[in-house]
């Protein structure tokens, strides 16, 4: 019991580091754009394709290197000729924009690549169980979970100790002001854009290693995001970081116990969320409404 | 041309154009149950559109009602008891309540934040569709139940017989539920939504009280997705979890915007394009959703008015 249960927190916890990377990419844009990027989901399933694509030529982690900067390029582009002459206008274009982005991503990769699930082999050093007792602990598990930290860790680095980070930042707060300051906001928003689609991308190469690579890899990630986003609470990274492992961790314990619960758990802890801290475990009141 | 004429001509079309739909639906290429759904997605978006265009709340999860009224009327013919109005009424029911409580936890929140927490609070309801499978047939749908007679007392309303006579019994709600909702965005409480629409700040500081009007127009809108919701599964006599599912909020939505969301049919031409649309596509070609997904791209960048929004401007310069 005890070691299904750590099995299952494990689980949760790798989950939750999805949705947390997902988020996070998800965060950024909608922080400092007020966009709320339907499409991340289609970024990550054509991530997770482009790496699959790569992986015969370049092997497993040179396409872990090479995709989501492929992808991260086409975001800025997508940026660049369709979200951008939306920007002041109300969210609600954006929205539908990048519903419809979604809609074409997911097509797209079905018409090129196949309906059908494909394998995603990853390396065997990673597939090996490090213990026999805790067979749930792989090395492309271990990998993965010290990946998303990384990939946090460079993240916050860039968001606290460099120019581009600190602009981000803020420009989060007080775009107007940044823009006065004589920082060039349309590349900002642009790079900032990018790299939320650059953690999409990461994230579709790390899932696909571990769920499989079908057209739908994306839809299926990107609704715990968004709570994860307001659970975390909006306008905070932290919260969402912390957010995507909560619910992650919530519904990797329910399937212990009530496995037909699994997704309802985490937008029960959202309803609470809501109820108790409308704004979220870490948002501030009065910032993002 | 005088105001009030011009808007009661306005009014004669449409009506004349929808009670004779099955009249010609067949001779341009459609087909009876086409213009059924045509009505059904129409006031599906005319509700939404109480909420984003009169209130101006951007709620992007209408698609939990719809579906909640649709399972509700199943459920109500397949294991309640066999009756169409009782399945409407046990459907809108579920739809308000749903709207009601959703609504509470919601009301506080404002912009992208309101339209983030509908789309996560949508698929709550999916998940629950799609999850319990036992009572609600999970991925493959409800089925082996069929929309039922009505028995008027002095005649009988064969519904399942003839599609044009279900045609005509959606029309009637539908003209029922639009009625409701034009009376009350002429009312002083639909001039206070209006109002907040234009200006919440102000509204707020005249003394109305904004998080409860907000509430209402949530669950009025709600409620007459969920009659739409029914209608629609009564039409198909099949649900599945889709019809409650995030991408049929977005056609919601776009069917709304596509048609002008400032004015009041609007909506109800942006479901005749979408539907028909979607109807031929998905007739034509495997990669329908790419063709939507394009044509969204395509308002959204191109005609953000809308039809009307677009008629409207040009007639006033």
């Amino acid at each position: 019991m005890t070691q299904l249960l750590l099995f299952n927190v494990f689980n949760g916890l790798i989950v939750g580091a999805f949705y947390a990377l997902m988020a996070l990419g998800l965060s950024l844009i909608l922080n400092l754009s007020g966009v709320i990027n339907f499409a991340h989901g289609g970024f990550l399933a054509l991530g997770a394709y482009i790496a699959y694509s790569l992986l015969p030529h370049v092997g497993f982690f040179g396409a872990l290197l090479i995709a989501p900067v492929l992808t991260a390029i086409l975001g800025l582009v997508v940026e660049r000729l369709m979200i951008r002459p939306l920007y002041g206008r109300d969210p609600l274009y954006s929205l539908l924009l990048t519903f419809g982005l979604a809609y074409v991503l997911e097509d797209g990769a079905r018409y090129i690549w196949g309906a059908q699930s494909v394998p995603f082999p990853i390396p065997e050093v990673l597939t090996t169980p490090l213990s026999t007792e805790f067979f749930f602990l792989t090395g492309y598990r271990l990998f993965m979970v010290a990946l998303v930290a990384v990939a946090v860790g460079g993240l916050f680095f860039i968001l606290n100790k460099t120019r581009l980070g600190m602009r981000i930042r803020a420009g989060t707060l007080d775009l107007e002001t940044v823009s006065v300051l004589g920082v060039n906001v349309r590349i900002l928003r642009n790079l900032n854009f990018g790299l939320g689609i650059y953690l999409a991308g990461l994230a579709g190469v790390l899932a696909a290693g571990m769920l499989g690579l079908e057209p739908t890899i994306g839809t299926s990630l990107i609704m715990p995001s968004f709570v994860a986003i307001i659970v975390g609470g909006l306008g905070s990274l932290p919260g969402t970081l912390l957010g995507g492992l909560l619910i992650g961790v919530a519904s990797g314990v329910t399937t212990v116990f009530f496995p037909s619960a699994t997704e309802a758990v985490m937008y029960i802890m959202m309803g609470i969320v809501l109820l108790v801290r409308p704004r979220g475990l870490l948002g501030e009141e009065g910032r993002v409404q | 041309m005088n105001a009030l004429v011009k808007h009661q001509a306005q009014n004669a079309i449409v009506w004349g154009l929808l009670l004779t739909m099955p009249l010609w639906m067949n001779a341009v290429g459609g087909y009876t149950e086409l213009a059924s759904r045509v009505i059904i997605m129409g006031l599906a978006a005319m509700s939404l559109n109480f909420l984003l265009g009169f209130t101006g709340v951007l709620s992007f999860g209408q698609a939990a009602y719809f579906g909640l009224g649709a399972y509700g009327a199943g459920m109500t013919i397949k294991f309640l008891y066999p009756s169409t109005p009782l399945a409407i009424a046990v459907g809108m029911a579920v739809g308000m309540i749903a709207a009601m409580i959703v609504g509470a936890l919601i009301i506080k929140r404002r912009g992208v934040y309101f339209a983030m927490v509908t789309i996560a609070f949508g698929q709550v309801f999916y998940f629950i569709a799609f999850r319990w499978n036992t009572v609600t047939g999970g991925d493959d749908g409800l089925t082996q139940w069929k929309r039922q007679t009505i028995d008027l007392g002095f005649t009988k309303l064969d519904l399942l017989a003839s599609d044009t006579l279900y045609y005509y019994f959606v029309l009637a709600l539908f003209a029922i539920a639009v009625g409701i909702m034009a009376s009350l965005i002429r009312s002083p409480f639909g001039r206070t939504l209006i109002a907040i629409r234009e200006n919440e700040r102000r509204a707020r500081f005249l003394g109305i009280p904004v998080d409860q009007h907000i509430w209402i127009s949530f669950v009025v809108s709600g409620t007459f997705v969920a009659l739409a919701g029914t209608l629609y599964s009564m039409l198909q006599n099949f649900v599945d979890p889709r019809a409650l599912r995030w991408d049929q909020s977005g056609n919601f939505v776009i069917m709304a915007v596509l048609g002008g969301m400032r004015s009041f049919w609007g909506p109800l031409i942006g479901a005749a394009i979408f539907v028909v649309l979607q109807d031929y596509v998905s007739s034509q070609t495997e990669n329908w959703m790419s063709v939507i997904g394009i044509f969204f791209v395509l308002v959204v960048l191109f005609f953000p008015r809308g039809v009307l929004g677009v008629l409207k401007r040009r007639a006033t310069t």
